[in-house]
């Protein structure tokens, strides 16, 4: 049961956004623009970050919901996000990709974490700024909307089914 | 120096937001929402949870922002500047209601992950009067502010220590909010300030 009272059978961020429209208008956007705006990485990579960071942060909902979105922009490559979500560095995805995952990694340790040295191996292998700017913000997205779904103890559903019909919506 | 190239002589998120137009008009919609659309909470006790959670990591540029804007909102007397500080250190301690107490205990297991808010948390801040609504968006804004804090220290940007700056952010923050600014327009007190120089 939630921490607080959110309409029945809304499943993780859609119970607190339903009981809070105005700020669930503005994270929509954010999540549009970060996620699915034009953009040199594709939405898959971006996808593939998100739920890179949401597996760190532990969330279900979110790294379910958006590793079947990610699977949806790969032509349902399940076993590639997964291998993605578990170690990045042996999956089969671009160096550059790998780099940013990295910085994502440590963004979802804490801001901090990241070096100039994790920078400049983005860079090496063909980050652009916007794509290390873009990373670092669908991290911190990430790290926001992960204790949004959890801190409220949302109703998260466990059926394969239920996120890859998200991840049709999602994509 | 920041990790990417960011516009001149703008502190803190200031750079990013300017260098990334599309990704600010959602971030400063949600920020004005948050902390200072109509709400039971005062804009004061949400710039409060702001800045306690911008503390609780170590974000030096959102916590004395926000710290700022929440001390403007109360007067901007030494004395609110130092609550906000004692806020910071030891909100327990802190001369607030038992109520604002509760929900920064939330606001700090937030911080720390979803997870470690318990149903006990929650129901201590019910108990001392706290609503659905008042723990929904004590919640969203400390996760919010795990977004901010890592966005402006996760590009390393330019961070100036000096109070007057801050001071004024805090004034015009508390004044005119976030939404439609000119996050390009520099502070008066950079550009007068000769010691100003960027630095880690």
């Amino acid at each position: 049961m939630a921490h607080i009272h959110v309409p029945d059978g809304l499943p993780g961020i859609l119970g607190p956004m339903a009981v809070s429209p105005e700020s669930a208008e503005a994270l929509r956007e954010l999540v549009e623009v970060l996620l699915r705006g034009p953009n040199t990485l594709t939405s898959a990579e971006h996808e593939l970050i998100a739920t890179y960071v949401s597996s760190q942060n532990d969330c279900c909902f979110c790294q379910l919901s958006h590793g079947a979105a990610a699977a949806e922009h790969l032509d349902g490559n399940c076993e590639l996000v997964d291998r993605v979500k578990s170690n990045y560095a042996t999956a089969e995805i671009s160096e550059k990709l790998k780099a940013l995952l990295t910085i994502a990694g440590k963004v979802q340790k804490g801001g901090k974490h990241v070096t100039t040295e994790d920078v400049e191996r983005a860079r090496t292998l063909g980050a652009t700024d916007k794509e290390i700017h873009d990373t670092v913000l669908i991290a911190a997205a990430f790290c926001m909307f992960n204790r949004y779904v959890d801190g409220l103890g949302t109703w998260q559903p466990t059926d394969s089914l239920t996120y890859r019909e998200m991840g049709r919506t999602i994509a | 120096m920041a990790h990417i190239q960011l516009p001149e002589g703008l502190p803190g998120i200031r750079g990013p937001l300017v260098f990334s137009p599309a990704t600010t008009g959602p971030l400063c919609e949600l920020v004005e929402v948050l902390l200072r659309a109509p709400n039971t909470l005062t804009m004061a006790e949400r710039e409060m949870i702001a800045t306690y959670v911008s503390a609780q990591n170590d974000c030096y540029y959102c916590q004395t922002c926000h710290g700022s804007t929440a001390a403007q909102h109360l007067g901007g007397s030494p004395a609110d500047y130092e609550l906000i500080g004692q806020i910071k250190r030891d909100c327990e301690a802190a001369p607030l209601s038992e109520k604002m107490k509760t929900l920064l205990a939330i606001a700090g297991k937030v911080q720390k992950g979803g997870k470690h808010v318990k149903a006990e948390d929650v129901e201590r801040a019910r108990r001392h009067g706290a609503s659905d609504k008042e723990i929904h968006d004590t919640v969203l804004i400390a996760a919010v502010f795990c977004m901010f804090n890592r966005y402006v220290d996760g590009l390393d940007t330019w961070q100036p220590h000096d109070p007057e700056v801050y001071r004024e952010i805090g004034m015009q923050t508390a004044a005119i909010g976030y939404a439609a600014r000119d996050w390009k327009r520099p502070l008066q007190t950079l550009a007068t300030n000769q010691a100003a120089t960027p630095s880690r």
